[in-house]
């Protein structure tokens, strides 16, 4: 059989309506669960940064949403001023959006991270204990690995140097190579290694092979066999988000007393 | 294959199911599907999601295809096949996204990579062009099996020896917590579902010897 042109077209047509019925339909009836997911997720990571729960612990919903309402306090910070700042809504932010958006950013200088907005305000974790004081921070970063943008946190002690955990929440490096960022083992190489050098510029710094324990390397971290682009990345996400267009300023502000 | 005998199911409907297990099983004879088998099988958890997720996929573009197997004007019934097998991948993607985000993060591209998995368009294009939906069914569901079944084997060995455990559970404790089991790091790498899959196919062809290879 050999079907005429209007045939085969108006099949193909039809079976491309069909078939995005099917897809778009399904993507926006599963839409509310995965941002569910998706913030869930998220908190858990802040969570996990702060060592408040161990990496793939099962807690159910509930156990994670009382943990980080107890414990976790977020915090808006005025990019601009680099003090704490109440000009948003930290549960409904969207830092992503708000780099995107002229109005809610401002452009930094070319910077190996390659970040070009910063958002005006960003939304910062502290940690805090039982009486409410302050024990960690933890900024979101993100940067560029090999393929895709990392979206993560990184945990500081209030003396603003000493890193407690990094963790990223979402990228898509090769599974086994970049990848291995989420790898337990090789988060539990940053905790304990400073962020800054005595003369505060920031040291921190993931290099090839291993980097020995933290008295001898205090800035350094272990590379990621066969990652080395993701490695790079991760540095460099760092040196943006701990400089002076990133939470340089802000973190002095933080140790001095001063950010409000 | 034995005698046929009254069942569910008809001699047919039972060949198309119980053929790819082992006698025409898509990994360990056609040799499909090696990309995933190596990449999602280093737990068993993620083995047996993205066999459920195969199995969706394959017998859903199988039956689809099948259906409208005599309304495809063969010009263009690769690129409609594909059609209908991108979307149902997506759909599959968006549900385990919506309801299994751990494991879904884990598998991250591999479910996206069932598109380009073999099987999937193998069986549309050599099964379900010609057989009715039924039979499309069942060949469907035993390649799914078939695929399964190297998947589950091959973790089940790279967790058990890779990781002490198994779906999670740990069984051996590891040298780095205090025990004394030292996790065979070959295991975790993708070599090491490389020599499953081969010593799966040498095994089934020391059992099956018209499936060597002449030479």
């Amino acid at each position: 059989m050999q079907p005429s042109n209007t045939y085969t077209i108006g099949f193909a047509a039809a079976v491309c309506v069909v078939c995005s019925i099917f897809v778009s339909g399904s993507a926006v009836a599963l839409k509310d669960r995965q941002d569910q997911n998706k913030l869930l997720d998220k908190q858990k990571k802040v969570l996990a940064v702060a060592g408040l729960m161990e990496e793939g612990q099962k807690l159910s919903p509930e156990e994670i949403q009382g943990l980080f309402d107890t414990r976790i306090k977020a915090r808006a910070v005025d990019m601009d001023t680099d003090k704490h700042s109440d000009a948003v809504d930290t549960a409904t932010h969207d830092m992503r959006k708000a780099a995107k958006d002229p109005a809610l950013s401002h452009e930094v200088e070319a910077n190996a991270c390659k970040v070009k907005r910063v958002a005006n305000h960003t939304i910062v974790y502290h940690v805090v204990d039982e009486a409410g004081s302050v024990e960690q921070l933890i900024l979101p970063i993100h940067g560029p690995g090999l393929w895709s943008t990392l979206y993560g946190f990184l945990a500081l002690e209030t003396d603003t140097t000493t890193i407690k955990g990094i963790t990223f929440y979402e990228h898509a490096e090769t599974p086994g190579l970049g990848g291995e960022v989420d790898n337990p083992k090789w988060k539990s190489r940053w905790p304990g290694r400073k962020a800054f050098d005595d003369k505060g510029n920031v040291a921190i710094k993931v290099i090839k092979g291993a980097a020995g324990d933290i008295k001898k390397a205090p800035h350094e971290v272990d590379g990621l066999s066969g990652a080395t682009i993701t490695g790079n990345g991760v540095t460099h996400t760092a040196h943006f988000w701990l400089g002076e267009d990133g939470f340089g300023p802000y973190l002095q502000n933080f140790k001095s007393g001063g950010a409000g | 294959m034995s005698a046929p005998r009254s069942g569910v199911l008809n001699k047919q409907q039972r060949e198309a199911l119980i053929d790819p297990l082992f006698n025409n099983n898509p990994i360990a004879l056609q040799v499909l599907g090696i990309c995933s088998a190596l990449a999602v099988t280093t737990k068993m958890e993620t083995a047996l999601v993205m066999s459920a997720a195969l199995t969706a996929v394959l017998i859903g573009s199988n039956v689809s295809v099948s259906l409208i197997r005599n309304y495809i004007p063969s010009s263009i019934r690769i690129v409609v096949q594909l059609t209908i097998i991108a979307s149902l991948v997506i759909v599959t993607d968006q549900v385990l996204k919506a309801f299994l985000f751990d494991v879904s993060k884990q598998l991250s591209v591999f479910v996206g990579l069932i598109i380009t998995n073999c099987i999937v368009m193998g069986r549309a294009e050599a099964y379900a062009m010609q057989n009715g939906p039924v039979l499309s069914f069942w060949d469907g569901l035993g390649n799914s099996l078939g695929y399964s079944l190297i998947l589950v084997f091959v973790a089940f060995f790279r967790e058990l020896f890779g990781s002490g455990s198994l779906l999670g559970i740990q069984l051996f404790e590891l040298a780095t917590e205090g025990g004394w089991y030292t996790p065979n790091g070959l295991m975790v790498l993708a070599p090491g579902a490389f020599f499953l899959i081969g010593f799966f196919i040498w095994g089934l062809r020391a059992w099956k010897p018209d499936q060597q290879e002449a030479y």
